[in-house]
């Protein structure tokens, strides 16, 4: 088991299956708002659903508007448990407060792998 | 260690209601990630993402959500241009879906205070900011023309964040509200002479691309002497294209123009020595924006929103004429109602051309009007019709443009060297 502290950005209990991209991802265009499935062609998570999953990247990217894309995602019930990132941008840090899903960053995320159980507690992450 | 004030924690608990405390955490997030020491109070908001266009239903129903949540702006806020004319939109070809849909995102934001001035130009319409002040505004070409030509204070929010802003009164002390992040990055020395709103927006357009988010200090070089008082051949609409374009093509928030700006005695630091860029031409700007085509049948004008001066200028080129093209004049709705009661409307109209308020070509739902091919004389609408209307275009002046409409086909001096 490995412990991690980093820095909560929207503070919360969630429990799930790690989903690990090695690249940032854009929400906005990025991943369909109806299904949670990544549909941004070429990246490394294509055709992979967000939903339920402890969802670890190291950044957001694109159009601001992908905050309201998180919300959405939220409302149907497709949002990810919650997200880690390596570093935190304006993007998904706004959208993760909007929508209400736990949200840590300053995290080592190559602890992480896909499949890995995660928990966030707070600032604080337990892997395996 | 970030410092918040007594009534910051309160809101940020929640004493303030759900809606102040959601909008609170956000200025707090992103005061955290970008290391700011507090929060500064904030003079006026600007919100973009209006169009329904950008926002589609999940930003919609987020909006909704807030406002019947008790969010209400604590400062004057006011927004960027949606994605028709309010009240001429079956004119435009806008769907009855698309209208009903973009007036509940307006109904959302007029029900939390915002003002609807739906303009990229709010500074000519009223909400002229003062030296000094802090704001949080987010359109990208209003972020730079308040920050460049009138030195306030403002970083590039993004149009939720903006809206947290105007909600809490307040925005996170980093980046450009800083006076040390205000200085130059990039000497930008001009050394030909620049004529068109169009030439400023090749510029803009080449120094963007190469400067990111730096902050450019200009010299030009080949211009008549500039006294702060003429500001010389320099005109508004030169600023504002200029600003335009390296905010879309790059990310600048902020630029100096020697002997214009009021912060460009400041900009240069007395210690270190910036890297000089030197631009003989502009050409290649221009190799980028215009695409070699022949027949036009759309010309907008108008990004950001005309000037009455531009508008005054297209209609004495369209006097006692026809348009074969659509042509398209978006503006705000204050300068719009002047145009009107100086019959510049009722001219450019007699003349086939369109004067739109409330939106523009970047935020309307141009794509689905199937136009082919497209003229403007906005480098940033130039760099983005592509990508976001479908639309391949010819970029030059306004008269180039206006002549564009009149004969349906592109004339003039041919800058473009694509084959």
């Amino acid at each position: 088991m490995i412990r991690l502290r980093g820095r909560a950005i929207y503070r919360g209990k969630a429990r799930g299956l790690a989903l690990v991209s090695p690249v940032p991802i854009g929400f906005l265009g990025g991943v369909d708002a109806e299904t949670g499935r990544v549909i941004e062609v070429g990246h490394p998570l294509e055709g992979e659903c967000i939903a339920g999953r402890v969802l670890v990247f190291p950044s957001g990217k694109g159009s601001t508007v992908g905050s309201y894309t998180l919300y959405r995602l939220a409302k149907v019930g497709k949002a990810p448990a919650a997200i880690i990132n390596a570093r935190s941008e304006a993007i998904v840090a706004v959208g993760a407060i909007m929508a209400g899903i736990p949200m840590v960053d300053l995290v080592d995320i190559t602890q992480i792998h896909t499949g890995d159980i995660v928990e966030v507690d707070g600032e604080d992450i337990t892997v395996g | 260690m970030m410092l918040l004030t007594e009534e910051e924690q309160a809101m940020l608990a929640g004493a303030q209601g759900p809606a102040v405390q959601k909008a609170m955490q956000m200025i707090v997030a992103l005061a955290e990630i970008y290391s700011a020491q507090g929060l500064v109070p904030i003079v006026s908001a600007q919100v973009a993402g209006v169009s329904y266009k950008n926002l589609g239903d999940a930003g919609l129903e987020f909006l909704e959500e807030w406002a019947a949540q008790g969010a209400r702006v604590r400062v004057p806020t006011f927004m960027n241009p949606a994605g028709m004319d309010l009240e001429r939109w079956q004119e435009m070809g806008i769907a009855p879906e698309f209208a009903r849909q973009q007036q509940r995102i307006i109904q959302a934001l007029m029900t939390m205070g915002v003002a609807l001035t739906c303009t990229c130009t709010p500074y000519l319409v009223g909400y002229a900011p003062r030296q000094g002040d802090h704001l949080a505004w987010s359109e990208s070409s209003a972020v730079s023309f308040a920050n460049s030509v009138l030195g306030a204070r403002s970083n590039r929010e993004g149009g939720p964040s903006a809206l947290a802003a105007a909600i809490t009164g307040r925005t996170a002390a980093y980046g450009l509200h800083v006076s040390e992040n205000r200085r130059a990055t990039h000497v930008i020395e001009v050394h030909c002479p620049l004529c068109s709103e169009a030439d400023y927006g090749a510029l803009g357009y080449l120094v963007g691309k190469s400067v990111g988010d730096g902050v450019p200090y200009f010299r030009f070089l080949a211009q008549p002497p500039i006294s702060s008082q003429t500001k010389g051949e320099l005109r508004l609409e030169h600023l504002m294209a200029l600003g335009a374009a390296m905010a879309a093509s790059g990310a600048v928030a902020l630029y100096h123009i020697e002997g214009v700006t009021p912060e460009a005695s400041y900009a240069l630091s007395p210690a270190g020595v910036l890297p000089v860029i030197s631009i003989a031409d502009i050409t290649e700007g221009y190799i980028a924006l215009d695409s070699p085509l022949d027949e036009i049948d759309f010309v907008s004008l108008g990004c950001p929103h005309s000037t009455l001066a531009d508008i005054e200028k297209a209609a004495a080129l369209l006097e006692g004429k026809r348009v074969k093209a659509t042509l398209w004049i978006t503006t705000s709705r204050a300068v719009r109602e002047v145009a009107e009661q100086r019959g510049l409307v009722a001219r450019i109209e007699a003349a086939g051309g369109k004067v739109f308020s409330d939106t523009c070509l970047v935020v309307a739902p141009v794509e689905e009007m199937g136009f082919k091919a497209m003229a403007t004389n906005s480098a940033k609408a130039a760099f983005y019709s592509p990508m976001h209307s479908k639309l391949q275009c010819r970029f030059g002046s306004l008269e180039q443009c206006i002549q564009a409409a009149l004969r349906g086909r592109w004339t003039g001096e041919d800058r473009n060297l694509k084959t």
